[in-house]
């Protein structure tokens, strides 16, 4: 059993918080996102944060060792738009193995040198897989319903590119998180398990969905237990929540989750709902006091954040959950 | 701790079947091969009301959606993508899980691709072995899905109790212990078979079911048990009461057993405790098999249940009645053996021979009228009722002559043609039947008839109504032809526009605005026929035709709308996107013989086992595929029926010679340009260009990485360096065809008239098949060794195509003329071209060969006048005759 499964067993595991707002604090510039990589590049790339590993190293790797100081078991890649159908955007696909690979290299040098400081504490690293620009199972264009923007068989190709290139890089698990369209999270796993094989190693996957708003589904449709059961023939370690939504707002869904899921259960919510001006307010004690409701249900394994939050609300998470025993899963 | 083995099932919303569920209903309908007027809509693409059935299904109460679109006709798999992909825009229908139902595995697995939910798999089985079995296994569990497990294996179909559990258990083994499936996403259908069939071997059938289902239960943890129910009752087609009751009965007793969910018509089903006593006793005894005269017992119940008329057909107590009923029942029956008898003896009833007609055969005619309208006869029995009625009325003319007073007044007069060009007449002769038998008039015009005779026979004749038909793609733009004259000859009667290609949206969008004194309707088929020419003739005819004249107003302004949403590329990016073959010279097999070669007189005998009997029952409107359709629920009986007469025919045929089959082939050595011409050769030095042949390339949109195919695709160009070749044919098996078609419109049997044209056709298409193979195994011989079976030839399993000017692949029917001056067809053979470019015979067949392994079958889809002008300067045809032959494929 690898150690992360050792540790998930004998606690909650805390993940890390939002990647964006804490790279907007250092107000860059066009040039950090081409500084050595992307010195010619035809377009714009301000704003694909994912090409801050090549360029700006020393700025990602200090945002991880902020969450890992916070108390952070696990830190997030910064690859949520490491795809080649996400970079088609900025017309840097072709560096998509390089922006995963070096990834999941940097994430994973700042884990071992927390690690080796307090070896009773070890720190991990997910390759986050976020869910690409297009929908596999909805239609862009509204009087076309039946016209598709990608294909299935399409996904698969740009999920394993990164997939290879993440577990090339080191990481210790992949997360396939903020799922809006089922579908294209099948193709994501179907890739993993393609990858898996050719390789011959097999990482622990979190699965991670995003319940869209209060109608209580996904964009592409699905309730809670839906989305459950058709992604429940991967061999996933753990599945559950993030984005969209708050901790408050979450917790019915993850009620479901927990009571029907046969493998661990995760929730990574937003720092509550985006105010008029698009700015997640609460605070890192509003947003403890909400997730302290989940930790005394027991409905947990891995907790942290999503939009808006912060090592400090990582912090507030991490001191509250040391505190808890984490979910048992429920063997019926 | 006791496993959990809930079957976790999920469209929108999750659907759990565990231990304590209730049968599990799936829906049916959504099914082309069970459900005609679901593979009439999804051929139409009339797909708004295709999502209607499936919604339907699920409001009814479906738990389980069935879709499949396994029909020769269409393109299963983009079929299946498609309507997949619509349903995932309908939330009130994507709530409920998927099955995804074919016989083939690429279907089922571009299925699999399209849905987000969890679905079932119907089904993979170890018919084609182990090795297979396990690979599909694999992937049914990396996309997701549960799977029915058919019990089928390398030997076939299990039959009996331990053929069933053997296959099931040796299935489970693999999938738990080497595919790691889970074993609560295996459902297995242990086939359930008709009793009750008169063949001893069968009297077990159900109760081996039952066996088998609770061994699978007890002995196969978590695995499900599902079938389609209504097959068990298949001896008692047409007997609902029967039917219903071994339907519940039998259910009853496999859900005891454990059966879990399956395929059921909710209609036909009756209340297990609400079965007459006496009727579920001898229901279960031959579901049971409870005494050996269960049968029998059970036969005789069921004559004698009540409201329920249909008996044995060689049971003569019919004739015990009166004689206007049985003039009724020979009319519904279709049987002339004692029709002159009765007709006979009706006539010494009446004052007035005239009146025979007026009543009893006309009362029997509104019968089978009423039962064809209400889809409780079919086609082929409404066209041998005709054939009873005109024997009737051929043997009272003579009296009615004699009394010389009058005719019967016919309900209207209908003048029916084949439009100029074309030849085809197969549906034309049976609207002609159908309208006549319901007492219309029909002038006749034939085939290929021009626009001016139309008009002049209808001025003549004084019709009530102008019936149209064609085949061709060219036919469209006559029939415009036609109407704009009528509009110019002042008529305002009604314009009925029919045949293959027509549709209602050209009707609407091409035909209608140029007729405005009176009102053109396009009819969907023969059944259509006398209700549209009643509503039109009758007194609400007003309000018919406004409904129309909306309606058809509605489809343009859909038309046109749509059209605006088509994304057509230009011309020479559609070019740049060519499929791009990497050529290898190992592709290219050189010929074993180069130039043309004539087959006369042609055994006909050989033609035979290569006939695909399915679009024979198409033509007779009867929907299912061969051999299926023979034990369909709905219309196995009719099929059986007609395939029996066929096959008589069929006999005679060939026995006694009554056409002839010529063929003439060629391969040329051949090259492209690198863009959509092919150039051929006189010999292998290449230098001198023969001819040069014209296709067209597809300027749709294409998803990432798929390349706008032209046939030109598949022949290495020139600059390769590489020595192509390209093949042509031309067959016919419909000469002499005149003469027997004559005889029997001479004896008043335009049944037998219509079955010969059908099965010329079906020869010739058999002929085209066989030449293929003999194309691919001898005289090209790239497939030397290829042992294909008549069914993996009609799936085109083969290597290379041979696709025929006028269809998907290549619309331009104009490169007939260069494919029949190259061969000299019309010499050799006798197979000419009309002006709108169809053959005559009309039971021919003509195409091209391409032998390169990539070559393959597809559809143009719509091009851009970029791409006309184009192909009209390279053929040196004037702009506007170019447009006119691409009219129905141009944006």
């Amino acid at each position: 059993m690898s150690k992360l499964k050792e540790e998930l067993k004998k606690r909650i595991l805390v993940l890390d918080g939002a990647m964006g707002t804490m790279i907007q604090q250092y107000k860059l510039g066009e040039e950090d996102f081409r500084k050595g990589w992307f010195e010619g590049h035809d377009f714009p790339l301000k704003g694909n944060n994912d090409l801050l590993s090549l360029t700006r190293p020393d700025i990602i790797k200090a945002i991880h060792a902020k969450y890992f100081e916070a108390g952070a078991d696990i830190v997030e890649t910064n690859t949520f738009s490491g795809t080649t159908i996400a970079q088609e955007d900025y017309n840097a696909q072709d560096k998509v193995y390089e922006i995963n690979y070096h990834s999941a290299k940097i994430a994973k040098e700042v884990a071992d040198e927390f690690t080796a400081k307090e070896p009773n504490k070890p720190r991990f690293v997910a390759g986050s897989i976020g869910p690409t620009n297009k929908t596999a199972s909805i239609s862009p264009v509204i009087n076309d319903p039946g016209f598709r923007a990608i294909s299935f068989d399409e996904l698969v190709v740009a999920f394993s590119q990164q997939v290879e290139a993440l577990i090339d890089g080191g990481v210790d698990m992949l997360l396939v998180e903020t799922i809006i369209d089922t579908l294209n999270a099948k193709a994501a796993l179907f890739a993993i398990e393609q990858v898996f094989e050719k390789k011959g190693v097999e990482i622990p996957i979190m699965v991670s969905g995003t319940i869209t708003d209060q109608s209580g589904r996904t964009l592409s449709g699905q309730t809670t237990e839906a989305f459950l059961i058709s992604t429940e023939h991967a061999p996933i370690t753990s599945i559950g929540l993030n984005c969209a939504l708050g901790a408050k707002e979450l917790k019915p869904y993850l009620q479901v989750m927990s009571k029907k899921s046969p493998f661990l259960v995760s929730a990574h919510p937003n720092a509550g709902l985006p105010n008029e001006f698009g700015e997640y307010d609460e605070t890192p004690e509003m947003m403890a006091d909400q997730i302290k409701v989940f930790l005394e249900e027991g409905l947990l394994n891995i907790v942290g954040g999503c939009c808006g939050t912060s090592p400090a609300h990582i912090k507030a998470i991490a001191d509250l959950a040391k505190n808890y025993e984490p979910r048992k899963i429920n063997q019926n | 701790m006791k496993k959990d083995y809930t079957l976790k099932l999920s469209g929108l919303e999750p659907l759990l079947v565990t231990p304590e569920t209730n049968f599990v209903n799936i829906g049916e309908r959504t099914n082309v091969t069970g459900s005609r007027k679901f593979l009439r809509l999804i051929k139409e693409e009339r797909f708004d009301e295709a999502l209607d059935v499936a919604r339907d299904q699920v409001e009814g109460g479906a738990q389980i959606l069935d879709v499949n679109m396994d029909e020769g006709m269409l393109d299963g798999k983009e079929a299946m993508v498609k309507f997949l992909n619509l349903i995932a825009s309908e939330p009130d229908i994507a709530r409920i899980p998927v099955m995804i139902d074919s016989s083939k595995w690429e279907i089922i697995e571009a299925g699999l691709k399209c849905i987000q939910g969890k679905g079932v798999v119907n089904s993979i089985s170890l018919k084609e072995g182990e090795e297979k079995f396990i690979e599909q296994a694999k992937k049914v569990k990396m996309y997701g899905a549960a799977t029915i497990v058919m019990a089928f294996d390398e030997d076939g179909q299990a039959d009996n109790y331990e053929r069933r559990i053997e296959i099931c258990k040796r299935s489970y083994d693999i999938l738990v212990d080497k595919v790691k499936f889970p074993p609560q996403d295996i459902i297995f259908d242990p086939n359930i078979f008709p009793v009750a069939t008169g063949i001893p071997e069968h009297n077990n059938y159900a109760v081996d079911f039952f066996k088998a289902t609770k061994w699978i239960k007890d002995n196969l943890p978590g695995a499900r048990i599902s079938g389609g129910v209504s097959n068990v009752s298949f001896s008692f087609r047409g007997n609902n009461k029967v039917r219903e009751a071994m339907h519940s009965a039998f259910l009853y007793h496999a859900i005891k057993n454990g059966m879990d969910m399956g395929i059921v018509n909710p209609t036909m089903l009756e209340i297990y405790d609400q079965i007459p006593k006496e009727l579920l006793d001898k229901v279960e005894d031959v579901l049971l098999n409870r005494n050996d005269n269960a049968t029998e017992e059970l036969l005789d119940y069921a004559e004698s249940v009540k409201g329920d008329g249909k008996k044995k057909v060689r049971d003569l107590s019919w004739r015990e009645t009166d004689v206007k009923s049985r003039m009724t029942y020979a009319l519904v029956k279709g049987l002339t053996e004692f029709i002159e008898e009765d007709t006979e003896e009706c006539r010494l009833l009446f004052p007035e021979p005239i009146q025979v007609i007026e009543g009893p055969l006309m009362d029997g005619m509104n019968v089978v009228g009423d039962l064809f309208g209400s889809g409780k006869m079919f086609l082929p029995q409404v066209v041998k009722s005709a054939r009873v009625m005109k024997q009737a009325v051929a043997y009272l003319n003579p009296f009615i002559e004699e009394a010389k007073n009058g005719e019967v007044q016919p309900n209207g007069k209908v003048l029916m043609a084949t439009v100029k060009g074309d030849v085809h007449d197969i549906g034309k002769n049976i609207v002609g039947v159908v309208l006549g038998c319901n007492n219309y008039d029909i002038v006749d015009m034939g085939v290929m008839v021009p626009t001016q005779d139309i008009i002049k026979k209808a001025i003549e004749e004084n019709v009530d109504v102008i019936g149209l038909s064609g085949l061709i793609t060219p036919s469209l733009d006559e029939m415009v032809g036609v109407a704009e004259e009528m509009e110019k000859a002042g008529l305002t009667i009604p314009l009925l526009i029919g045949g293959a290609t027509t549709s209602r949206v050209h009707t609407a969008v091409k035909i209608e605005e140029n007729y405005t004194k009176g009102q053109t309707i396009h009819v969907l088929d023969a059944s259509r026929s006398v209700t549209v020419v009643e509503k039109l003739l009758g007194t609400t005819s007003k309000e018919f035709v406004a409904d129309i004249k909306t309606e058809y107003e509605k489809v343009r302004v859909n038309h046109a709308n749509k059209k605006s949403q088509k994304r057509l590329l230009p011309y020479d990016v559609a070019l740049e996107n060519r499929f791009k073959i990497e050529w290898k010279a190992e592709d290219i097999y050189t010929p074993n013989f180069i130039g043309n070669k004539t087959y006369e007189n042609f055994p006909l005998a050989e033609l035979i086992p290569f006939i695909d009997w399915t679009p024979f029952f198409q033509t007779w409107q009867l929907a299912g595929r061969y051999p299926r359709i023979l034990t369909d629920e709905v219309v196995g009986e009719q099929a059986t029926d007609l395939f029996a007469d066929a096959q008589e025919m069929l006999a005679k045929i060939e026995k006694e010679n009554w056409l002839t089959a010529k063929a003439v082939i060629g391969i040329w050595p051949a090259n492209s340009n690198g863009k959509d011409d092919v150039f051929t050769y006189s010999d292998e030095n290449r230098t001198e260009v023969v001819d040069t042949l014209y296709s067209l390339r597809q300027q749709t949109q294409k998803a990432k990485q798929l390349p706008n195919f032209s046939l030109a695709d598949f022949i290495a160009p020139k600059e390769t360096g590489l020595q192509d070749y390209i093949g042509g044919f031309v067959v016919t098996s419909g000469l002499g065809i005149e003469k027997y078609v004559k005889q029997f419109l001479d004896d008043l049997d335009d049944y037998s008239s219509i079955l010969l044209k059908a099965l010329a056709d079906r020869l010739a298409e058999a002929f085209a098949e066989l030449m293929h193979k003999k194309v691919r195994e001898e005289l090209w011989g790239y497939a030397p060794n290829e042992t294909l079976e008549n069914e993996e030839l009609i799936n085109e399993k083969y290597q290379g195509i041979r696709p025929a000017p006028g269809y998907p692949a290549c619309p331009d029917h104009t490169e007939k003329t260069t494919l029949f001056a190259k061969l000299n067809a019309t010499e050799e053979i006798g197979v000419q071209l009309t002006e709108s470019m169809a053959m005559y015979p009309a039971a021919s067949v003509s195409g091209f060969y391409y032998a390169h392994p990539q070559s393959k079958y597809f559809g143009l889809g719509k091009i851009e006048m970029d791409q006309v002008k184009s192909i009209a300067e390279r053929k040196g045809m004037e702009i506007d005759k170019m447009k006119k032959w691409l009219n129905p494929v141009i944006n």
